[in-house]
């Protein structure tokens, strides 16, 4: 034998995550919540969770890219748009692989049929011809302005869901804002501290640094106040807790089957961990893919492919947050919409206007909000795509007032600006 | 007087901005020339003689040398072919196609693997360390995701071709070069862009697309406020109409399957025959009878109808253009010299590429040799990408390197995973992007496995690694989904049963690489510790993750 079986020597390994070290932690785990006051730091976040009062939270996905939101909830009504899509239009109500009506007018792609239950029970609204009043049409500008909360303005520094989460009073935890991936996004940059766990079930495997002697070590480089020391900090408290929350659920969830798509697997962990973590406020994730320059497809193709993960993630997280549902808005945004005419590659440019998804406990769904602008020629935004005929920022402050409790001086706050209320959204959220 | 201290930390900056860190022997070879000597010689990198062991061991990777319509021939077409021949069988079941082309894509994962180890190898042991900095600038400035489709075949020889040669040339051929390669046709969509109601107009092929063209001015040349106009953009996409690959058409075998890609089914013009020489093994082909030949007016020029040479034309105007000489340059200094780079100096840059035509070796040596390049606050201010993060651990280490996996593995865990950024503006390069609590987790935790030599980077290559005769399966490099799903991890690599096999790093010779260049805190913290985590320590030092 020339070199090592992997398990002869474990123990010793700094590099491995060994079955040891990987018990010793879910121990440490136990004995922690066991005491009813988890890892109490330098921050009084633990404290804050026993108040049951604060435990509204909002939960933000971004669909990178532009979803083509007119065939995400499509004016079926409207023979321009049968016009205007010759290849890639969704077929009628009724027809096979036709739209799921929701009010007569519009209808939902049926690759989200897995979300036509939070419709009926009235828990998923639309809010369409919604978007950024900026006319770029960079996907980059576009997003950073959404996620800045400050259209047009780019020497914003800090993200509207920070802002969101600073302009509630007191001192923040480490994981009251949390974000799934690798890095942490443009909307959650700013004051508060941002915990991120990777994606897929690597957020859940053990690492080299869980191990107490080599953090232990570290420990000692990173001490002070610069920011990529604080960053270590905020990433071992985080991890932490993180980690012992996924690993107490862990043992309990047989194996871990994988979930059928990737995307369920994280709103199921992110669910799992709002369940058990009542200091999460704010959690982000992000999808791409929706970029649908060519071969878009109707019912079937690409962009169904790709709603279709969407819409059974989110059916899942809405079933598996459980109570935590009545206390939960969940936000779809996407920078712009595309083209209302199909390109001459089956399928659609940047456009303009398109349709947010606001589902929760605390909304009053069923309904599609806003003012449709209609899709005749006159109508369009330079002649091309769905008009804007209300901001992204007014559907998003409903939630923030109605929702999370916010003065309308908090709102300034995260939206520095923001227009007057146009009166489209009006009753979006139960009061 | 110079002190010690500062020619120190002039040779440590040049090696870090220059190049990614320092090797063992690096730090003592930059003392005994200078660190100007150095930066010169790093400006013009034929100059450099690389290791005939190197270039062997980089020329074994045959497929970035092929073209890519030998790459289309040999990886591409055998899968379409299997999935036509399933689906006159058994019809269109996904699940039957699936079998039936299984080992034909895990035999086409060898592509992307050879890409990036090519790139890696080069980067840790090249010489012509500027030269691979600039390799990675430029490909990430035009990004391609190798997880699109056909751009799995082609991104590693769209970087060979149309990148790495061209790096410290005119912009303007860099531009073409990018601009005439099929990955890039492919991944921006300008395959598919047609002149509507012309000869060629049909099927997928039936009208404008935009895609290309304004990314050609937001990312590759203007800049974003760079005064374009959307009537510029719909104008530079008619410019463009035709621009495209060529046509496999031909067989009879391949038929339906290849129409839906390509409905020209003409025998002339197709990958294998006689005349697919004369359109020339590229893989670029203009199609006269798609592209518009009116007349367009383009920021403020009139671009008369001459076939291709309209859309050369055009990246003349957009490659000689100021606004294109500030974005670029603003690109370079925010590399180089910092995340806020000082205006003056930008402005410079600019100047010196408009007097020379855009000549980027003429930009790199105002920046490299400006007061502001060695401006001391400047120094190691840069925090480290996840990319050179990887690559600067395992150059100080001087580990020689046969598997890869580990290291692309980790920054796919960091998020940034080579050829792996989906969308076109690729990866940044700023503090801003990369620091955050997790990733200081993860940096970490790479720097102990090496540092204490548990990461299994001594393995024989993967081909070799068979167990009891049994040929192991090519894993796949960079995962359709962009690689946001982590499937490695710092315990086990899933292609090999056997334990890590590296020899761990020396921390004193470690430090001596880096110049023993340490904070009070840190020298204290790695002498306090036990021997085995002084080497990780060092690795994942603060210092450690700026450059």
């Amino acid at each position: 034998m020339i070199f090592q079986e992997s398990d002869s020597c474990t123990e010793c390994s700094l590099g491995s995550a060994t079955p040891i070290s990987r018990r010793a932690f879910i121990r440490r785990a136990a004995i922690l919540s066991a005491s009813g006051i988890v890892l109490l730091g330098p921050h009084a976040w633990a404290a804050r969770s026993l108040d049951g009062a604060i435990k509204r939270r909002l939960v933000v996905v971004f669909l990178r890219g532009a979803v083509d939101g007119l065939n995400v909830v499509a004016p079926h009504a409207e023979p321009a748009y049968y016009d205007a899509r010759p290849t890639i239009a969704i077929g009628r109500t009724g027809a096979s692989d036709g739209l799921v009506d929701l009010d007569g007018y519009f209808g939902l792609h049926p690759a989200l049929a897995p979300l036509e239950s939070q419709w009926r029970d009235g828990t998923l609204a639309f809010v369409h011809a919604c978007g950024s009043p900026d006319p770029t049409r960079s996907h980059f500008d576009a997003q950073d302005f959404m996620e800045s909360g400050t259209p047009g303005i780019k020497s914003t520094q800090d993200g509207w869901l920070n802002r969101a989460l600073a302009a509630i009073p007191g001192t923040h935890g480490p994981t009251e804002a949390l974000s799934l991936g690798p890095t942490v996004p443009r909307i959650l940059k700013g004051k508060a501290p941002v915990a991120n766990i990777a994606l897929g079930r690597a957020a859940e495997r053990p690492m080299p640094m869980d191990r107490p002697v080599i953090e232990a070590a570290f420990d000692r480089l990173y001490a002070g106040n610069d920011s990529i020391s604080r960053a270590y900090r905020d990433g071992r408290e985080a991890r932490k807790r993180l980690m012992s929350e996924l690993a107490d659920d862990m043992a309990v969830a047989n194996g871990g089957a994988p979930s059928p798509n990737g995307f369920s697997d994280d709103t199921d962990r992110l669910a799992r961990l709002i369940s058990r973590d009542p200091t999460i406020r704010v959690a982000f994730m992000a999808l791409g893919g929706w970029d649908t320059h060519i071969s878009e497809g109707a019912a079937n193709g690409q962009l169904a492919g790709h709603l279709k993960p969407l819409g059974e993630g989110l059916a899942s997280l809405a079933r598996l947050l459980g109570p935590n549902y009545q206390d939960t808005v969940i936000l779809v945004i996407s920078e712009f919409g595309r083209t209302m005419h199909e390109n001459g590659n089956g399928g659609t440019d940047h456009g303009h206007g398109n349709v947010m998804w606001v589902m929760g406990g605390p909304v009053k769904g069923g309904k599609v909000y806003g003012k449709w602008p209609g899709l005749s020629p006159g109508s369009l935004y330079q002649e091309r795509d769905l008009a804007i005929t209300t901001d992204f920022r007014e559907p998003i402050a409903a939630v923030l007032r109605s929702h999370m409790q916010f003065s309308d001086a908090q709102i300034d706050r995260v939206f520095p600006g923001r227009p007057c209320s146009s009166g489209n959204v009006d009753g979006l959220i139960k009061v | 007087m110079v002190s010690e201290e500062a020619k120190r930390d002039q040779i440590l900056h040049v090696l870090n901005r220059l190049g990614f860190g320092p090797r063992p022997g690096d730090f003592e070879r930059v003392r005994a020339i200078g660190p100007d000597r150095y930066v010169q010689q790093q400006l013009h990198p034929e100059s450099i003689p690389i290791a005939p062991d190197l270039t062997e061991r980089v020329n074994q990777y045959r497929t970035i040398h092929m073209s890519p319509i030998a790459l289309f021939l040999e990886y591409q077409r055998p899968i379409m072919q299997a999935r036509m021949a399933t689906r006159a069988e058994s019809g269109s079941d996904q699940a039957s196609i699936r079998d039936a082309t299984k080992d034909l894509r895990i035999r086409q994962r060898i592509v992307m693997r050879e890409a990036v180890e090519a790139r890696l190898m080069r980067a840790i042991e090249g010489p012509r360390q500027l030269q691979e900095v600039m390799t990675a600038f430029w490909f990430n400035h035009f990004n391609i995701f190798a997880g699109k489709g056909l751009d799995n075949i082609w991104t590693g020889v769209f970087e060979e071709t149309a990148i790495r040669p061209h790096t410290m040339g005119k912009f303007r051929t860099l531009l073409g070069a990018t601009a005439h390669h099929p990955a890039m046709l492919f991944y921006l969509d300008n395959w598919q862009n047609t002149a509507p109601g012309s000869p060629g107009s049909k099927g997928k092929f039936e009208g404008i697309n935009e895609n290309y063209a304004r990314e050609l001015m937001e990312l590759h040349t203007l800049g974003v406020n760079g005064g374009y106009s959307q009537a510029d953009v719909i104008a530079l996409a008619h410019i463009l109409t035709g621009w495209g690959l060529p046509k496999p058409g031909g067989e009879r075998m391949q038929g339906a399957a290849m129409g839906r890609f390509y409905p020209f089914m003409r025998r002339r013009d197709n990958f294998w025959s006689p005349r697919a020489a004369a359109v020339g093994s590229s893989g670029f082909y203009f199609d006269a009878d798609r592209h518009d030949f009116s007349s367009q007016n383009f920021l403020a020029h009139r671009i008369d109808g001459d076939a291709v040479a309209q859309g050369e034309r055009a990246l003349d105007i957009l490659a000689s253009s100021a606004a294109t000489a500030n974005h670029l340059s603003f690109k370079l200094a925010q590399y180089f010299i910092a995340d806020d780079p000082p205006k003056a100096l930008v402005s410079r840059m600019a100047d010196r590429y408009l007097a020379t035509d855009g000549e980027i070796r003429a930009v790199l040596e105002t920046m490299l040799t400006s007061a502001e390049f060695q401006d001391p606050r400047y120094c190691g201010a840069k925090f480290k990408t996840p990319y050179e993060y990887v690559v600067s651990c395992v150059r100080a280490t001087g580990v020689p390197v046969s598997n890869y996996r580990p290291l692309y593995g980790t920054m796919q865990m960091l998020g940034m995973p080579l050829y792996g950024c989906q969308t076109p503006n690729g990866y940044a390069n700023t503090q801003d992007a990369w620091l955050n609590p997790n990733a200081m987790m993860a940096r970490l935790s790479f720097a102990t496995a090496l540092g204490s030599g548990n990461l299994p980077l001594e393995n024989p290559p993967f081909e070799e690694a068979a167990d009891g005769g049994a040929m192991r399966r090519e894993p796949a490099v960079v995962p359709r989904d962009g690689g946001g799903k982590v499937r490695f991890n710092f315990g086990a690599d899933p292609a090999r049963p056997h334990g890590p096999r590296m020899t761990p790093p020396d921390p004193t010779q470690l430090a001596a690489t880096l110049g023993n260049h340490f904070s009070p805190s840190t020298a204290n913290a790695v002498q306090a510790s036990p021997a085995q985590l002084r080497a990780p320590l060092i690795l994942g030092s603060p210092e450690f993750m700026k450059r």
